[in-house]
């Protein structure tokens, strides 16, 4: 796991998708998103909603934030202008999540128009995808691995696909488990908690890469 | 045979009713006797037939006829490849023979078959002892607590995870891997048939992870009699590890220097005890596809997916990217574990799809996965234990999509009408 800290930035844009679909996958190896995860999962249909829904705020916000880092906020990032001595990268968090928020608010308003089903059944945990972990640890790794914009573009939609496919996943062992005679203080949480880690462990299949 | 089923009988009296001494370990006590006997209403002797009783035991059974063949090579070659590197290193003289070999001394500068599988039997004997001792032992420890029956679940089970594993496998962490995949991989589930992931495979992963040094690398393949049950200083990659360097601009040529497509199809060669002989192997895939227990679905979609992802990627990598992907597509077969994979693990009826077309699409998945691993991924030289867990991970995926679709089609078809 050495490979974490030391990110090469040139790395193939291939090796940045399987990575964080796979090996890095945000959920089942940084644990992070697992609120709605473990609350939507219950039903397959409103798990390919919300899984959708990640992917597309993950990829816009991701390529969006970079550029906030990388031309507003970053250590002499405001070159450009002419002011070659700042360092905003303070604000880095609320910067980010308010872009978040803002995308959120868009992808809310459009899934209202286009499908209302949807919106229904995804009910409370759209709007939380602005507060939701995996989608600020997408730009916070995004910052921390110094990725170029092509990359992040790469990682915003790995990480998304990543997210989307753990939670489909789970939805459906999820799903046909319910006649599964699971010892009762097991039931609920607990064994979605064991399956996760064992889905985690398949989840391995890349490493290395 | 009447003797025995009085004994049973007598000793039954004292767990059958619900008030009798031993009741806390009728399920124990159920075990054995359907164990070794069938139960006594079998077919109706009127009224609707029955046209074939099919039981979980004796699916069970189908299967380990099956794996026969696999356990006997691989009693074999462990003690044929044992023997074949000591010569290999002059170290045949001074002999320390092993517990079984005490009291069949080998003939260590020329064995014979005998010898051969007398060292087989030394090695395999206790890692089926661990393995089914285990696994057994948890599940009627489960049985007891939550007072159901002892399922047949794990023969197949017990024998398989003794087949994957390295003949060389300190029986401690053996016991270690059988104990987790039982406990959180099965018993937490429910037991037999509510497992998301194959039993097996989730001992042979969980070792992979926990113990590599023992799971892989160059030196464990071949059993020895030391402490650590190796030979010392003796160095056997298994085919795929040879091809793996991407150095390796032609995997072919490389190959048939140290195995002939002959010896890697009849299983001379090192590797898990078990998965080497591709004859022992397809002799159990015709025996499970004509008794119709292993789905053929899973099977040729698998050999499917493996052959045509290989000619993708052989035609996607640019020409310097060497190692396995410059193998022949069909010489994937040969080498490696993915037809014991295929045939025994990914037919699982319980973790793989249960629609017609989810096995298919199942299949050929964990063929294209394998090959993603062997060829793009420098880390592990062999694929086909981690894209069959993780095709069961999505296993439930494929059937809610396929469901879903043909719900829909019968949906616009009553429309129509």
């Amino acid at each position: 796991m050495t490979s974490m800290l030391a990110f090469a930035s040139d790395e193939a844009l291939m090796s940045v998708f399987l990575k964080s679909v796979f090996v890095e996958n945000i959920l089942l190896s940084f644990f992070l998103g697992m609120c709605s995860y473990l609350a939507v999962s219950k039903r397959v249909d409103s798990s390919i909603g919300l899984g959708i829904a990640v992917i597309f705020v993950q990829t816009l916000t991701v390529p969006m934030n970079w550029a906030f880092h990388n031309f507003v906020l970053a250590e002499g990032a405001l070159a450009w202008a002419g002011l070659p001595d700042t360092d905003f990268s303070y604000l880095g968090f609320v910067t980010f999540i308010a872009s978040i928020a803002a995308v959120v608010q868009v992808v809310e308003m459009a899934v209202d128009k286009f499908s209302p089903k949807l919106y229904a059944s995804l009910g409370i945990f759209l709007p939380l995808i602005a507060v939701n972990c995996a989608i600020l640890g997408g730009s916070l790794f995004m910052v921390e691995r110094k990725y170029t914009f092509a990359q992040s573009v790469v990682y915003g939609v790995g990480s998304g696909t990543g997210w989307a496919l753990a939670i489909v996943s789970m939805a459906a062992i999820r799903w046909r488990m319910r006649t599964a005679n699971v010892p009762a203080p097991l039931r609920g949480l607990g064994i979605t908690f064991i399956t996760t880690g064992l889905v985690a462990m398949a989840f391995m299949t890349f490493s290395g890469i | 045979m009447n003797f025995l089923r009085k004994l049973i009988d007598k000793q039954g009296k004292r767990f059958h009713e619900p008030g009798a001494k031993l009741h806390k370990l009728w399920p124990i006590y159920d075990a054995f006797e359907t164990f070794l006997f069938a139960p006594a209403s079998r077919a109706p002797k009127h009224g609707p037939h029955v046209r074939d009783y099919t039981d979980l035991k004796r699916v069970m059974n189908t299967v380990i006829v099956a794996l026969l063949p696999c356990l006997l090579w691989a009693i074999y070659n462990a003690g044929h490849q044992h023997f074949g590197a000591l010569a290999t290193m002059g170290k045949t003289a001074g002999y320390t023979p092993g517990w079984l070999q005490m009291l069949f001394p080998p003939d260590a500068a020329a064995p014979s078959l005998f010898d051969k599988v007398v060292f087989g039997l030394q090695r395999m004997l206790p890692i089926l002892v661990v393995s089914y001792g285990v696994g057994l032992g948890i599940e009627m420890m489960f049985s007891v607590i939550r007072k159901e029956e002892v399922s047949e679940g794990f023969l197949v089970s017990g024998m398989l995870i003794a087949l994957i594993v390295p003949a060389s496998i300190p029986l401690w962490q053996l016991a270690l891997g059988v104990a987790f995949a039982v406990v959180l991989g099965k018993e937490v589930f429910g037991g037999t048939g509510m497992n998301v992931f194959n039993p097996a495979m989730l001992v042979r992963a969980f070792l992979f992870f926990a113990f590599a040094a023992q799971m892989s690398g160059d030196s464990v393949w071949v059993a020895g009699n030391n402490a650590w049950h190796l030979i010392d200083g003796y160095s056997s990659p298994t085919p795929l590890a040879i091809v793996k360097p991407s150095s390796i601009l032609d995997a072919s040529a490389e190959l048939a220097k140290h195995h002939s497509h002959a010896d890697l199809f009849l299983g001379n060669i090192p590797g898990s005890a078990g998965e080497m002989s591709k004859l022992a192997v397809l002799l159990g895939a015709f025996w499970l596809i004509f008794t119709g227990v292993g789905s053929w679905r899973v099977m040729a979609g698998g050999v499917i997916g493996l052959i045509a992802s290989g000619y993708l990627m052989h035609a996607l990598l640019p020409a310097s990217y060497g190692g396995p992907v410059t193998l022949q597509p069909w010489e994937h077969l040969l080498v490696g574990g993915f037809l014991f994979g295929l045939v025994f693990m990914a037919t699982d009826p319980v973790s793989s799809p249960e629609t017609n077309r989810g096995k298919w699409i199942y299949g050929i998945l964990v063929g294209v996965v394998t090959i993603l691993v062997r060829t793009i991924n420098p880390a592990y030289p062999e694929g086909t234990m981690l894209s069959i867990l993780l095709m069961n991970a999505f296993a439930p995926t494929i059937d809610h999509f396929i469901v879903a679709a043909n719900i829909r089609r019968r949906k616009v078809r009553l429309e129509h009408q």
